[in-house]
Protein backbone atom coordinates (compact mmCIF):
# COMPACT_ATOMS: atom_id res chain seq x y z
CA UNK A 1 0.00 0.00 0.00
CA UNK A 2 1.70 3.21 -1.34
CA UNK A 3 -0.51 5.09 0.96
CA UNK A 4 2.34 4.72 3.95
CA UNK A 5 5.05 6.91 4.58
CA UNK A 6 7.77 5.22 2.23
CA UNK A 7 10.94 6.31 1.31
CA UNK A 8 11.28 7.19 -1.58
CA UNK A 9 14.96 6.86 -3.45
CA UNK A 10 17.17 10.49 -3.76
CA UNK A 11 17.45 11.76 -7.21
CA UNK A 12 21.18 12.21 -6.80
CA UNK A 13 23.26 13.21 -10.25
CA UNK A 14 25.29 10.57 -11.62
CA UNK A 15 28.00 11.43 -14.14
CA UNK A 16 27.92 9.65 -17.79
CA UNK A 17 31.08 7.49 -17.96
CA UNK A 18 32.79 6.63 -20.89
CA UNK A 19 32.09 3.14 -20.12
CA UNK A 20 28.74 3.89 -21.09
CA UNK A 21 25.45 5.01 -19.40
CA UNK A 22 24.53 5.07 -15.55
CA UNK A 23 22.48 2.43 -14.17
CA UNK A 24 19.16 2.22 -13.49
CA UNK A 25 18.33 2.33 -9.99
CA UNK A 26 16.66 -0.89 -8.93
CA UNK A 27 13.19 -2.11 -8.97
CA UNK A 28 11.13 0.52 -6.95
CA UNK A 29 7.12 1.27 -6.91
CA UNK A 30 6.24 4.20 -9.15
CA UNK A 31 3.76 6.53 -8.83
CA UNK A 32 2.55 8.91 -10.91
CA UNK A 33 0.75 12.21 -9.73
CA UNK A 34 -1.79 13.47 -12.12
CA UNK A 35 -3.31 17.39 -11.73
CA UNK A 36 -6.37 18.02 -13.62
CA UNK A 37 -8.72 20.78 -13.77
CA UNK A 38 -11.24 18.88 -11.55
CA UNK A 39 -8.88 17.34 -9.13
CA UNK A 40 -5.60 15.49 -8.28
CA UNK A 41 -5.10 11.48 -8.70
CA UNK A 42 -2.16 9.22 -7.29
CA UNK A 43 -1.78 6.17 -9.71
CA UNK A 44 0.01 3.47 -8.02
CA UNK A 45 2.02 1.08 -10.23
CA UNK A 46 2.78 -2.65 -9.32
CA UNK A 47 6.77 -3.55 -9.33
CA UNK A 48 6.54 -4.38 -12.67
CA UNK A 49 4.40 -0.94 -14.07
CA UNK A 50 1.80 -3.56 -15.62
CA UNK A 51 -1.68 -2.68 -13.38
CA UNK A 52 -2.23 0.44 -11.83
CA UNK A 53 -4.08 1.51 -8.33
CA UNK A 54 -6.07 4.50 -8.79
CA UNK A 55 -6.41 7.17 -5.34
CA UNK A 56 -8.43 10.09 -6.02
CA UNK A 57 -9.85 12.36 -6.75
CA UNK A 58 -7.66 14.78 -3.97
CA UNK A 59 -9.08 17.77 -3.98
CA UNK A 60 -12.23 17.51 -6.13
CA UNK A 61 -13.90 20.25 -8.36
CA UNK A 62 -10.37 22.06 -7.94
CA UNK A 63 -8.08 23.59 -10.15
CA UNK A 64 -5.10 21.62 -9.94
CA UNK A 65 -1.69 22.60 -12.04
CA UNK A 66 0.69 20.63 -10.08
CA UNK A 67 1.37 17.95 -8.26
CA UNK A 68 4.71 17.14 -6.91
CA UNK A 69 6.96 14.77 -4.39
CA UNK A 70 9.94 15.89 -2.57
CA UNK A 71 12.32 13.42 -3.71
CA UNK A 72 14.75 14.41 -1.11
CA UNK A 73 12.12 12.99 1.35
CA UNK A 74 10.03 10.95 -0.25
CA UNK A 75 6.64 11.89 1.60
CA UNK A 76 6.25 15.19 1.17
CA UNK A 77 3.80 16.12 -1.31
CA UNK A 78 2.77 19.72 -2.89
CA UNK A 79 0.04 20.43 -4.80
CA UNK A 80 -1.11 23.69 -6.20
CA UNK A 81 -5.23 24.44 -6.23
CA UNK A 82 -7.75 27.32 -6.54
CA UNK A 83 -11.68 26.61 -7.54
CA UNK A 84 -13.47 29.11 -9.56
CA UNK A 85 -14.05 31.08 -6.61
CA UNK A 86 -11.61 31.36 -4.37
CA UNK A 87 -8.37 32.47 -4.24
CA UNK A 88 -5.21 30.43 -5.16
CA UNK A 89 -3.39 28.29 -2.47
CA UNK A 90 -0.69 25.28 -2.15
CA UNK A 91 -1.87 21.96 -0.07
CA UNK A 92 0.92 20.10 1.35
CA UNK A 93 0.88 16.44 2.67
CA UNK A 94 3.18 14.45 4.46
CA UNK A 95 2.02 10.92 4.13
CA UNK A 96 1.57 10.48 0.87
CA UNK A 97 -2.08 12.55 -0.20
CA UNK A 98 -3.62 10.64 3.43
CA UNK A 99 -4.33 13.85 4.61
CA UNK A 100 -3.59 17.07 3.19
CA UNK A 101 -3.22 20.81 4.82
CA UNK A 102 -2.84 24.37 3.66
CA UNK A 103 -0.15 26.31 3.50
CA UNK A 104 -0.20 29.06 6.15
CA UNK A 105 1.16 31.45 3.67
CA UNK A 106 0.78 30.60 0.04
CA UNK A 107 2.64 32.55 -3.18
CA UNK A 108 1.16 36.36 -3.14
CA UNK A 109 2.77 39.14 -4.67
CA UNK A 110 3.97 41.77 -2.35
CA UNK A 111 1.25 44.68 -1.49
CA UNK A 112 1.79 47.55 -3.31
CA UNK A 113 2.58 51.01 -2.34
CA UNK A 114 -0.43 53.20 -1.53
CA UNK A 115 -2.12 54.45 -4.87
CA UNK A 116 -0.29 52.26 -7.41
CA UNK A 117 -1.37 49.13 -8.71
CA UNK A 118 0.19 45.87 -7.80
CA UNK A 119 -0.50 42.49 -8.98
CA UNK A 120 -2.26 39.44 -7.88
CA UNK A 121 -1.63 35.77 -8.44
CA UNK A 122 -4.29 33.99 -9.86
CA UNK A 123 -2.94 30.57 -9.64
CA UNK A 124 0.32 28.67 -8.91
CA UNK A 125 1.30 26.82 -11.88
CA UNK A 126 4.36 25.47 -11.32
CA UNK A 127 6.39 23.89 -8.41
CA UNK A 128 10.61 22.59 -8.04
CA UNK A 129 12.01 21.01 -5.37
CA UNK A 130 15.14 22.55 -4.19
CA UNK A 131 18.67 21.44 -3.98
CA UNK A 132 19.79 18.45 -2.76
CA UNK A 133 21.27 20.43 -0.01
CA UNK A 134 18.49 22.40 0.51
CA UNK A 135 16.25 20.21 2.25
CA UNK A 136 13.03 22.18 2.86
CA UNK A 137 13.49 24.50 -0.31
CA UNK A 138 10.92 24.61 -2.82
CA UNK A 139 10.31 27.30 -5.42
CA UNK A 140 7.28 28.30 -7.03
CA UNK A 141 5.62 29.46 -10.59
CA UNK A 142 2.69 31.63 -10.65
CA UNK A 143 0.31 33.12 -13.33
CA UNK A 144 0.86 35.97 -13.62
CA UNK A 145 4.53 35.34 -13.74
CA UNK A 146 6.41 35.56 -10.41
CA UNK A 147 8.69 33.47 -8.78
CA UNK A 148 8.31 32.22 -4.92
CA UNK A 149 10.59 30.41 -2.18
CA UNK A 150 9.91 28.57 0.74
CA UNK A 151 12.41 27.38 2.76
CA UNK A 152 10.14 25.37 5.68
CA UNK A 153 8.94 22.86 3.00
CA UNK A 154 5.82 24.91 1.63
CA UNK A 155 4.63 25.65 4.31
CA UNK A 156 4.99 29.57 4.37
CA UNK A 157 5.93 31.40 0.48
CA UNK A 158 7.60 34.69 0.16
CA UNK A 159 8.41 36.58 -3.37
CA UNK A 160 11.97 35.46 -4.30
CA UNK A 161 14.32 37.22 -6.19
CA UNK A 162 13.95 40.85 -7.83
CA UNK A 163 12.09 39.93 -11.06
CA UNK A 164 8.36 39.79 -9.15
CA UNK A 165 8.78 43.68 -8.93
CA UNK A 166 11.87 44.14 -11.72
CA UNK A 167 10.59 46.87 -14.32
CA UNK A 168 12.67 45.56 -16.64
CA UNK A 169 10.97 41.72 -15.89
CA UNK A 170 7.69 43.79 -15.76
CA UNK A 171 7.98 45.10 -19.18
CA UNK A 172 8.98 41.26 -20.76
CA UNK A 173 5.76 39.63 -18.83
CA UNK A 174 4.06 41.68 -20.77
CA UNK A 175 0.23 41.63 -20.51
CA UNK A 176 -2.67 39.37 -19.86
CA UNK A 177 -3.18 39.35 -23.41
CA UNK A 178 -0.02 38.47 -24.27
CA UNK A 179 0.10 35.63 -22.32
CA UNK A 180 -1.38 32.11 -22.65
CA UNK A 181 -4.87 31.53 -22.57
CA UNK A 182 -5.43 31.01 -18.91
CA UNK A 183 -3.19 33.52 -17.96
CA UNK A 184 0.94 34.30 -18.53
CA UNK A 185 2.98 31.84 -16.44
CA UNK A 186 6.37 31.26 -14.91
CA UNK A 187 7.25 27.66 -15.04
CA UNK A 188 10.43 25.29 -15.74
CA UNK A 189 11.83 26.66 -12.56
CA UNK A 190 15.33 24.34 -12.80
CA UNK A 191 18.13 23.80 -9.95
CA UNK A 192 21.60 22.67 -10.98
CA UNK A 193 21.63 19.45 -9.45
CA UNK A 194 25.77 20.56 -8.95
CA UNK A 195 25.39 23.92 -7.89
CA UNK A 196 21.99 24.97 -5.77
CA UNK A 197 22.44 29.04 -6.68
CA UNK A 198 22.20 28.09 -10.35
CA UNK A 199 18.99 28.26 -11.54
CA UNK A 200 16.85 28.74 -14.54
CA UNK A 201 13.21 29.40 -15.16
CA UNK A 202 11.13 30.10 -18.41
CA UNK A 203 8.10 32.49 -18.94
CA UNK A 204 4.62 32.74 -21.72
CA UNK A 205 6.06 34.89 -22.80
CA UNK A 206 9.20 36.24 -21.81
CA UNK A 207 11.66 34.18 -22.53
CA UNK A 208 14.46 31.76 -20.71
CA UNK A 209 16.28 33.62 -17.68
CA UNK A 210 19.23 32.30 -15.52
CA UNK A 211 21.02 33.17 -12.21
CA UNK A 212 24.18 31.83 -11.13
CA UNK A 213 24.25 33.73 -7.87
CA UNK A 214 21.06 32.27 -6.06
CA UNK A 215 18.75 34.29 -7.82
CA UNK A 216 20.36 37.99 -6.45
CA UNK A 217 20.26 38.60 -10.49
CA UNK A 218 18.68 37.06 -13.36
CA UNK A 219 19.38 37.60 -16.99
CA UNK A 220 17.90 36.55 -20.51
CA UNK A 221 19.29 33.45 -22.32
CA UNK A 222 17.70 34.00 -25.93
CA UNK A 223 19.91 33.72 -28.01
CA UNK A 224 19.21 31.55 -30.96
CA UNK A 225 15.31 31.37 -30.47
CA UNK A 226 13.01 32.14 -32.93
CA UNK A 227 9.73 34.17 -32.49
CA UNK A 228 6.66 34.45 -34.45
CA UNK A 229 7.24 35.81 -38.01
CA UNK A 230 7.43 39.83 -37.89
CA UNK A 231 8.69 40.04 -34.40
CA UNK A 232 12.26 41.10 -33.52
CA UNK A 233 13.76 37.95 -32.22
CA UNK A 234 16.00 40.60 -30.10
CA UNK A 235 12.74 41.68 -27.81
CA UNK A 236 12.60 39.50 -24.91
CA UNK A 237 9.24 39.63 -24.12
CA UNK A 238 8.09 38.33 -27.85
CA UNK A 239 9.80 35.19 -27.04
CA UNK A 240 7.50 31.46 -25.60
CA UNK A 241 9.34 28.97 -24.20
CA UNK A 242 6.51 26.18 -23.67
CA UNK A 243 8.80 23.68 -21.41
CA UNK A 244 12.77 23.64 -20.51
CA UNK A 245 13.96 20.49 -19.19
CA UNK A 246 17.96 19.74 -17.84
CA UNK A 247 19.67 16.60 -18.24
CA UNK A 248 19.95 15.18 -14.79
CA UNK A 249 23.21 12.98 -15.87
CA UNK A 250 24.13 16.42 -18.24
CA UNK A 251 23.41 18.80 -16.15
CA UNK A 252 25.63 21.06 -18.70
CA UNK A 253 22.55 20.38 -21.50
CA UNK A 254 19.07 21.50 -21.57
CA UNK A 255 16.01 20.83 -23.85
CA UNK A 256 13.62 23.41 -24.84
CA UNK A 257 10.14 22.95 -27.04
CA UNK A 258 8.78 26.29 -27.73
CA UNK A 259 6.13 28.10 -29.10
CA UNK A 260 8.51 27.96 -32.06
CA UNK A 261 10.46 25.05 -32.00
CA UNK A 262 12.38 22.26 -30.44
CA UNK A 263 16.08 23.68 -29.01
CA UNK A 264 19.03 22.14 -27.39
CA UNK A 265 21.27 24.10 -25.22
CA UNK A 266 24.79 22.99 -24.46
CA UNK A 267 26.63 25.11 -21.90
CA UNK A 268 28.70 26.94 -21.41
CA UNK A 269 27.50 28.01 -24.43
CA UNK A 270 24.31 30.33 -25.19
CA UNK A 271 22.86 30.06 -27.73
CA UNK A 272 19.98 27.48 -28.62
CA UNK A 273 20.43 25.08 -31.35
CA UNK A 274 16.87 24.52 -32.90
CA UNK A 275 17.03 20.47 -33.29
CA UNK A 276 13.08 20.76 -34.57
CA UNK A 277 14.01 21.40 -37.97
CA UNK A 278 15.02 17.10 -37.87
CA UNK A 279 11.54 17.03 -37.09
CA UNK A 280 9.31 15.39 -40.64
CA UNK A 281 7.69 18.56 -42.33
CA UNK A 282 4.75 17.19 -42.22
CA UNK A 283 4.41 17.17 -38.31
CA UNK A 284 6.53 20.06 -37.36
CA UNK A 285 8.10 20.86 -34.27
CA UNK A 286 5.47 22.83 -32.50
CA UNK A 287 4.11 21.49 -28.91
CA UNK A 288 3.83 21.91 -25.19
CA UNK A 289 5.95 19.38 -23.54
CA UNK A 290 9.42 17.95 -23.47
CA UNK A 291 10.67 15.26 -21.32
CA UNK A 292 14.64 13.70 -20.99
CA UNK A 293 16.01 10.36 -20.26
CA UNK A 294 17.09 10.46 -17.27
CA UNK A 295 20.48 8.79 -17.77
CA UNK A 296 20.91 9.02 -21.24
CA UNK A 297 21.48 13.05 -22.26
CA UNK A 298 21.31 12.27 -25.77
CA UNK A 299 17.20 11.22 -25.45
CA UNK A 300 14.56 13.38 -25.53
CA UNK A 301 10.87 12.89 -25.87
CA UNK A 302 8.20 15.40 -27.32
CA UNK A 303 4.72 15.00 -28.42
CA UNK A 304 4.13 17.49 -31.49
CA UNK A 305 0.80 19.63 -31.78
CA UNK A 306 -0.87 21.17 -34.76
CA UNK A 307 0.55 25.18 -34.92
CA UNK A 308 -0.83 25.87 -38.35
CA UNK A 309 -3.66 27.85 -40.02
CA UNK A 310 -5.28 28.80 -36.66
CA UNK A 311 -3.35 26.80 -34.08
CA UNK A 312 -5.93 24.37 -33.25
CA UNK A 313 -3.32 22.55 -30.84
CA UNK A 314 -4.51 18.81 -31.33
CA UNK A 315 -2.28 15.95 -32.06
CA UNK A 316 -1.71 16.85 -36.18
CA UNK A 317 -4.02 15.31 -38.46
CA UNK A 318 -5.40 13.68 -35.58
CA UNK A 319 -3.30 11.04 -35.49
CA UNK A 320 -1.06 11.64 -32.24
CA UNK A 321 2.56 10.54 -31.56
CA UNK A 322 5.30 10.80 -29.23
CA UNK A 323 8.69 11.31 -31.55
CA UNK A 324 12.04 10.20 -29.97
CA UNK A 325 15.58 11.26 -30.76
CA UNK A 326 18.30 9.03 -29.07
CA UNK A 327 21.23 12.03 -30.89
CA UNK A 328 20.44 14.98 -29.14
CA UNK A 329 18.19 16.26 -32.17
CA UNK A 330 20.07 14.58 -35.47
CA UNK A 331 16.79 12.38 -36.09
CA UNK A 332 13.73 11.68 -34.21
CA UNK A 333 11.43 9.07 -34.67
CA UNK A 334 7.60 8.62 -34.41
CA UNK A 335 6.62 6.72 -31.37
CA UNK A 336 2.34 6.00 -31.45
CA UNK A 337 2.41 1.95 -31.16
CA UNK A 338 -1.00 1.65 -28.77
CA UNK A 339 -1.58 5.34 -29.64
CA UNK A 340 -4.80 6.30 -31.48
CA UNK A 341 -4.52 5.88 -35.47
CA UNK A 342 -7.13 8.41 -36.23
CA UNK A 343 -9.38 11.02 -34.73
CA UNK A 344 -7.90 12.14 -32.01
CA UNK A 345 -7.38 15.62 -31.82
CA UNK A 346 -6.23 16.02 -28.05
CA UNK A 347 -3.14 17.46 -26.61
CA UNK A 348 -0.63 17.22 -23.90
CA UNK A 349 0.18 20.46 -22.01
CA UNK A 350 3.87 21.64 -20.96
CA UNK A 351 3.88 19.62 -18.06
CA UNK A 352 1.76 16.78 -18.31
CA UNK A 353 4.46 14.24 -19.62
CA UNK A 354 7.42 12.50 -17.49
CA UNK A 355 9.64 9.85 -17.12
CA UNK A 356 10.28 7.66 -14.04
CA UNK A 357 14.20 6.51 -13.53
CA UNK A 358 13.21 2.78 -14.41
CA UNK A 359 15.47 0.59 -16.56
CA UNK A 360 13.51 0.88 -19.33
CA UNK A 361 12.35 4.41 -18.46
CA UNK A 362 8.58 4.33 -17.74
CA UNK A 363 7.15 7.30 -19.48
CA UNK A 364 3.92 8.82 -19.38
CA UNK A 365 1.31 11.04 -20.80
CA UNK A 366 -1.60 13.35 -19.58
CA UNK A 367 -3.90 14.46 -22.44
CA UNK A 368 -6.59 17.45 -22.64
CA UNK A 369 -9.38 15.19 -23.15
CA UNK A 370 -8.41 13.22 -19.66
CA UNK A 371 -6.44 10.20 -20.21
CA UNK A 372 -2.92 8.99 -18.97
CA UNK A 373 -1.22 7.22 -21.39
CA UNK A 374 1.89 4.70 -20.03
CA UNK A 375 4.66 2.98 -21.61
CA UNK A 376 7.24 0.82 -19.83
CA UNK A 377 9.38 0.44 -22.87
CA UNK A 378 10.74 3.97 -23.29
CA UNK A 379 7.44 4.97 -25.87
CA UNK A 380 8.01 1.06 -28.28
CA UNK A 381 4.66 1.01 -27.06
CA UNK A 382 1.56 2.65 -25.30
CA UNK A 383 -0.86 1.42 -22.69
CA UNK A 384 -4.60 3.82 -21.36
CA UNK A 385 -3.69 3.70 -17.47
CA UNK A 386 -6.53 5.98 -16.84
CA UNK A 387 -9.46 7.85 -18.91
CA UNK A 388 -12.44 9.91 -18.25
CA UNK A 389 -10.74 12.10 -15.96
CA UNK A 390 -10.62 15.92 -16.61
CA UNK A 391 -8.39 17.73 -18.52
CA UNK A 392 -4.78 17.13 -17.35
CA UNK A 393 -2.61 19.91 -16.61
CA UNK A 394 0.14 18.04 -14.71
CA UNK A 395 1.84 14.81 -14.79
CA UNK A 396 4.33 14.20 -12.19
CA UNK A 397 6.70 10.66 -11.49
CA UNK A 398 8.08 9.21 -8.23
CA UNK A 399 9.57 6.54 -7.18
CA UNK A 400 8.49 4.92 -3.71
CA UNK A 401 11.31 2.40 -2.08
CA UNK B 1 -22.23 39.58 14.45
CA UNK B 2 -23.61 36.13 12.45
CA UNK B 3 -21.64 35.71 9.24
CA UNK B 4 -23.04 33.37 6.53
CA UNK B 5 -20.46 31.07 5.12
CA UNK B 6 -20.42 29.50 1.36
CA UNK B 7 -20.20 25.80 0.63
CA UNK B 8 -16.70 26.61 -0.66
CA UNK B 9 -15.54 27.62 2.43
CA UNK B 10 -17.12 25.31 4.90
CA UNK B 11 -13.64 23.29 4.70
CA UNK B 12 -12.28 26.21 6.78
CA UNK B 13 -15.27 26.86 9.34
CA UNK B 14 -17.47 22.96 9.36
CA UNK B 15 -20.73 25.12 9.70
CA UNK B 16 -22.56 27.20 7.90
CA UNK B 17 -22.67 30.08 10.32
CA UNK B 18 -19.77 31.78 12.23
CA UNK B 19 -19.55 34.68 14.83
CA UNK B 20 -16.81 37.43 14.15
CA UNK B 21 -16.80 40.38 15.28
CA UNK B 22 -14.90 43.97 13.86
CA UNK B 23 -15.94 47.69 13.38
CA UNK B 24 -15.27 47.00 9.73
CA UNK B 25 -16.18 44.28 6.87
CA UNK B 26 -12.14 43.78 7.14
CA UNK B 27 -12.03 43.81 10.62
CA UNK B 28 -14.63 40.91 10.48
CA UNK B 29 -12.55 39.13 7.65
CA UNK B 30 -9.29 39.74 10.16
CA UNK B 31 -11.33 37.99 12.76
CA UNK B 32 -12.59 35.54 10.85
CA UNK B 33 -9.46 34.58 9.87
CA UNK B 34 -7.73 34.42 13.38
CA UNK B 35 -10.55 31.80 13.78
CA UNK B 36 -10.28 29.80 10.15
CA UNK B 37 -6.72 30.32 9.48
CA UNK B 38 -6.54 30.50 5.28
CA UNK B 39 -9.89 31.94 4.60
CA UNK B 40 -9.34 35.44 4.43
CA UNK B 41 -6.44 34.74 1.27
CA UNK B 42 -9.56 32.93 -0.49
CA UNK B 43 -11.71 35.84 -0.85
CA UNK B 44 -9.38 38.82 -0.57
CA UNK B 45 -6.56 39.02 -2.60
CA UNK B 46 -2.54 40.65 -1.88
CA UNK B 47 -4.08 43.71 -2.69
CA UNK B 48 -6.67 43.86 -0.32
CA UNK B 49 -9.61 43.76 -3.22
CA UNK B 50 -11.98 41.07 -3.04
CA UNK B 51 -11.97 38.23 -5.69
CA UNK B 52 -13.86 38.70 -8.72
CA UNK B 53 -16.21 35.37 -8.13
CA UNK B 54 -16.56 36.26 -3.91
CA UNK B 55 -19.27 39.10 -3.30
CA UNK B 56 -20.07 40.42 0.59
CA UNK B 57 -23.40 41.48 1.46
CA UNK B 58 -24.30 43.16 4.88
CA UNK B 59 -28.00 42.94 6.01
CA UNK B 60 -29.19 41.84 2.60
CA UNK B 61 -27.14 44.94 0.62
CA UNK B 62 -24.12 44.00 -1.15
CA UNK B 63 -21.00 45.94 -0.67
CA UNK B 64 -18.12 46.73 -2.68
CA UNK B 65 -15.70 48.64 0.06
CA UNK B 66 -14.05 46.47 2.79
CA UNK B 67 -14.06 49.44 4.89
CA UNK B 68 -17.44 49.65 5.09
CA UNK B 69 -18.58 50.60 8.75
CA UNK B 70 -20.09 47.56 10.53
CA UNK B 71 -22.60 47.48 13.71
CA UNK B 72 -22.70 44.42 16.23
CA UNK B 73 -26.43 43.69 14.75
CA UNK B 74 -25.47 43.49 10.85
CA UNK B 75 -25.48 40.23 9.42
CA UNK B 76 -23.03 39.11 6.90
CA UNK B 77 -23.34 36.94 3.63
CA UNK B 78 -20.65 35.64 1.45
CA UNK B 79 -21.62 34.42 -1.67
CA UNK B 80 -20.04 32.79 -4.24
CA UNK B 81 -20.57 34.47 -7.61
CA UNK B 82 -21.00 32.21 -11.11
CA UNK B 83 -18.03 31.20 -12.25
CA UNK B 84 -17.95 29.08 -14.92
CA UNK B 85 -18.07 25.40 -15.55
Amino acid sequence: MARSASKATTRKPKVKTRAGLPRARPASRTVVLVATRKGAWLLHADAARRTWRVDGPHFLGHIVNHVVLDPRDGRTLLATAKTGHLGPTVFRSTNLGRTWKEAAKPPAFAKAAEGKAGRVVDHTFWLTPGHASEPNVWYAGTSPQGLFRSEDGGVSWAPFSHINDDPKYIEWMGTVQDGTPDGPKLHSIIVDPRDPKHLYFGMSGGGVHESTDGGKNFAPLIKGMQVVEGFDAAAVTFHDPHCVRICPTNPDRLYQQNHCGIYRLDRPGDSWTRIGRSMPKKVGDVGFTMTVHPRDADTAWVLPMDGQTVWPRTSPDGKPSVYVTRNGGKTWQRQDAGLPAEQAWWTVKRQAMSADTRDPVGLYFGTTSGEIWASRNEGERWTCIARNLSEVYAVETAELG
Amino acid sequence: MKVLIPTPLLSYTQRREVDANGATLAAVLADLDRQFPGIRFRVIDEQDQMRRHIRFFVNGDQVFDPEQPLRPSDEIIIVQALSGG
